[in-house]
């Protein structure tokens, strides 16, 4: 069993690992080399969280997203609420109104009826307080052990306004950085329960709705470039991703990144980079420097976006890669994740 | 966030920027021991607010990466196994061993899991009578009372499905060997605050006074690191050779004793091989003869495994601070955090994956 040094990528890729499903860069790469290949069309190029189609003379923003969280029930929500949350903020990334979602549900055999129904009446929730209607589902159960409970998928569609082009195509060298909130919450939340941590501060699941923020931003006369919502592979996987397929270069300043003191304390007991945690309902917003004051306003005026900050600006030095500047003052690469993030020994 | 603001105050940490700079009048060499010192560093960009001619030099303080490529070959061979639960600490999933991963055998379908605590590996244990529960014991002086207490509470229990495969190293041994190395350029040293927490000072005065070096224990944050390594030039600019403790908030020159008997129950000194340095002698810890039964390599038996290291590997020069990582031929292209040919560059302490994650782009 020599180590082939000639060929070493298949050596370690040749089956689906969960790194594949992390949010960095073994997703990308399988992304990359399987999906796109195979499914390349126009739509897809956009490289968004939901494509933009023309049917009738209406332009439609259309996305599908599955979960499968474990456990289904965390501190600030649960795995119903995430799936309606999680495509409504696709499609309000498209800047689009989120109007009919579906939901596909994959049951394993002995699953409670009762937690099930628990999981539907909070997607309907969920999809009231977002002003969608679930129009169309389908229900599959599969035998004992191949499952996991339950998994949701849900897809989504929703209008675009005429003229409204958000994507990284459109984020210019000068742009600012603006966050809607703190960073790390959903994945500390989930951690905290399923592997059986207790934290000295319980932290709460931002898991949330953005169409409200970006309606703000668009009835408030701000033309954001691209918008982007944080989830796996938290706020350093969006910045890196935007920088990629924008061709451009990302200035942020650390200190300006809002983490709660629970978040922070908890990854710095598991070793954890809260710039890489999951959230599910913090956006990114790249405007013009011109209405950056405007739009920070706009995201405060709301309920979740009263955290809402500037983070940073995009620069046209280093194409493709985010830096850093430390409170130091010193300046450090904030690389897209390879792999799962680990927590580490000591 | 105050306890951690406390030691990232930029204005405190200007203060001891100019305090170094006025201290130096020569170039000096300091080694900073533990892996969470060096990411740190090279996150907060700590070495560049240093005076030209003061070096920071990466030492030998990664558990992950020193833990033998054997010992990896025979985590990998155990968790293959029909029946057997591995638990890990997490950064141990990644770390190559000569032809897999544990992360590969866990998506193979052998059951890895990752946990928080020993005690999680021993509860497992507990509730999965039928199958044999592994745990993956790695670490310095830090991790060895939980994990020796592990087996403490497994007997308790009267478990006979839990076992642990020890991989346990000691930090002044490690020193020892840099320091008396012939092609030494340490000049100075700063030790591991949270392996002295347990362990205390004592180790490290024959150190100092044998090897002519001062030693300031230090701890992790970038006022910490900044305040060693004054303190570190202020003993080799008056040419003293003392040990210091910098982070006497927490370290006790007689460390922790309940924690250090409960090590000395189940553990003892034995030689033991580091990856890519070699055999140091005295340097790990291995379970007395009395927990036998809960020793993982004589339950499975697994003799006759283990590949060579990758022969681009460069990482026991980076181990000793006698390379740089971007230095090593392979850095960046034939060794990647996705395809890593050794330890170092996927460990979450790693010296080349510090590099590799926060040294890109036209940063030195
Ligand atoms: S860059 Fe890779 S190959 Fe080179 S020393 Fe580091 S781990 Fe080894």
């Amino acid at each position: 069993m020599e180590f082939q040094l000639s060929c070493p990528a298949p050596l370690r890729h040749d089956t689906i690992q969960m790194a594949h499903g992390g949010g960095g860069r073994a997703m990308r790469d399988l992304l990359e080399s399987v999906m796109l290949p195979a499914f390349s069309n126009p739509a897809l190029e956009g490289r968004h969280d939901a494509a933009v189609v023309e049917a009738g003379g209406a332009r439609l923003a259309f996305t599908t997203d599955t979960f499968v969280v474990q456990p289904r029930f965390f501190p600030g929500g649960d795995i119903g609420e995430l799936a309606v949350y999680g495509t409504v903020n696709d499609l309000a990334m498209a800047g689009a109104r989120p109007q009919w979602l579906s939901a596909g549900m994959v049951l394993e055999e002995g699953y409670p009826i009762e937690e099930l129904r628990r999981v539907a009446a909070s997607m309907r929730r969920a999809a009231d307080a977002c002003g969608v209607a679930i129009v169309t589902g389908d229900t599959k159960v599969v035998d004992r052990g191949r499952g996991d409970g339950i998994y949701i998928n849900t897809a989504g569609l929703g209008a675009v306004p005429a003229g409204l082009d958000l994507g990284p195509a459109s984020v210019r060298p000068g742009d600012a950085v603006l966050l809607s909130g703190d960073v790390g919450r959903h994945g500390i939340a989930v951690m905290s329960v399923r592997d059986g941590i207790a934290f000295r501060t319980p932290v709460e699941s931002d898991c949330g709705p953005l169409h409200g923020l970006v309606a703000a931003l668009l009835d408030g006369g701000v033309t954001p470039r691209c918008l982007r919502d944080a989830t796996r592979g938290g706020l350093a996987s969006v910045l890196n991703e935007i920088a990629t397929d924008a061709r451009v270069g990302i200035e942020a300043r650390e200190e300006d990144i809002p983490v709660l003191p629970g978040v922070a304390g908890a990854c710095e007991m598991l070793g954890l980079d809260p710039l890489y945690v999951a959230c599910e309902g913090r956006m990114v917003a790249f405007v013009p420097e011109a209405e950056a004051a405007r739009a920070l306003d706009l995201l405060r005026s709301r309920p979740e976006g009263a955290g809402a900050v500037r983070i940073g600006t995009v620069t046209d030095a280093h194409p493709g890669a985010v830096l850093l500047r430390t409170a130091l003052g010193t300046r450090r690469v904030l690389d897209l994740l390879s792999g799962e993030q680990l927590p580490r020994i000591c | 966030m105050k306890y951690l603001d406390e030691y990232r105050d930029p204005a405190a940490a200007r203060r001891l920027v100019e305090a170094i700079r006025g201290l130096v009048t020569r170039p000096w060499n300091l080694m900073e021991v533990c892996g969470g010192q060096t990411h740190a560093i090279v996150r907060f960009g700590i070495d560049e607010l240093l005076p030209e001619g003061v070096r920071l030099i990466h030492g030998p303080g990664c558990p992950v990466c020193v833990t033998p490529i054997e010992l990896i070959d025979k985590a990998v061979a155990i968790a293959a196994r029909p029946g057997v639960i591995f638990c890990s600490f997490g950064d141990m999933l990644r770390v190559p061993g000569s032809a897999s991963d544990l992360f590969r055998v866990r998506s193979e379908g052998g059951d890895v899991r990752v946990v928080y605590s020993p005690l999680d590996a021993v509860r497992i244990a507990a509730e999965n009578p039928g199958r044999q529960v592994v745990f993956f014991a790695v670490g310095f002086e830090t991790t060895a009372p939980a994990n020796a207490l592990s087996v403490l509470e497994a007997r308790r229990l009267g478990l006979a499905n839990y076992s642990v495969l020890v991989s346990h190293v000691l930090v002044p041994p490690a020193l020892e060997a840099v320091l008396g190395s012939p092609d030494r350029i340490v000049d100075g040293l700063l030790a591991a605050g949270h392996v002295c927490a347990v362990m205390g000072t004592e180790a490290y005065h024959p150190l100092a006074a044998r090897h002519r070096v001062p030693i300031v224990v230090t701890a992790f944050e970038p006022l910490d690191l900044l305040q060693g390594i004054h303190m570190a030039l202020r003993q080799l600019e008056e040419g003293r050779a003392e040990v210091e403790n910098q982070y006497d908030r927490v370290v006790r020159p007689g460390g922790n004793p309940a924690a250090r008997a409960v090590m000395d129950e189940v553990f003892r000194v034995a030689d033991r091989a580091w990856r890519g340095i070699g055999v140091i002698p005295m340097s790990g810890l291995v379970l007395r003869e009395a927990f036998a039964a809960f020793d993982a390599e004589r339950v499975f038996e697994v003799e006759g495994v283990g590949g060579p290291e990758s022969p681009h590997c460069r990482s026991g020069l980076v181990l000793q601070g006698l390379l740089k990582p971007q230095a090593c031929p392979a850095f960046g292209t034939l060794c990647t955090p996705d395809n890593p040919l050794g330890a170092t560059m996927v460990s979450g302490e790693g010296a080349c994956a510090a590099y590799y994650r926060y040294r890109r782009h036209g940063l030195a």
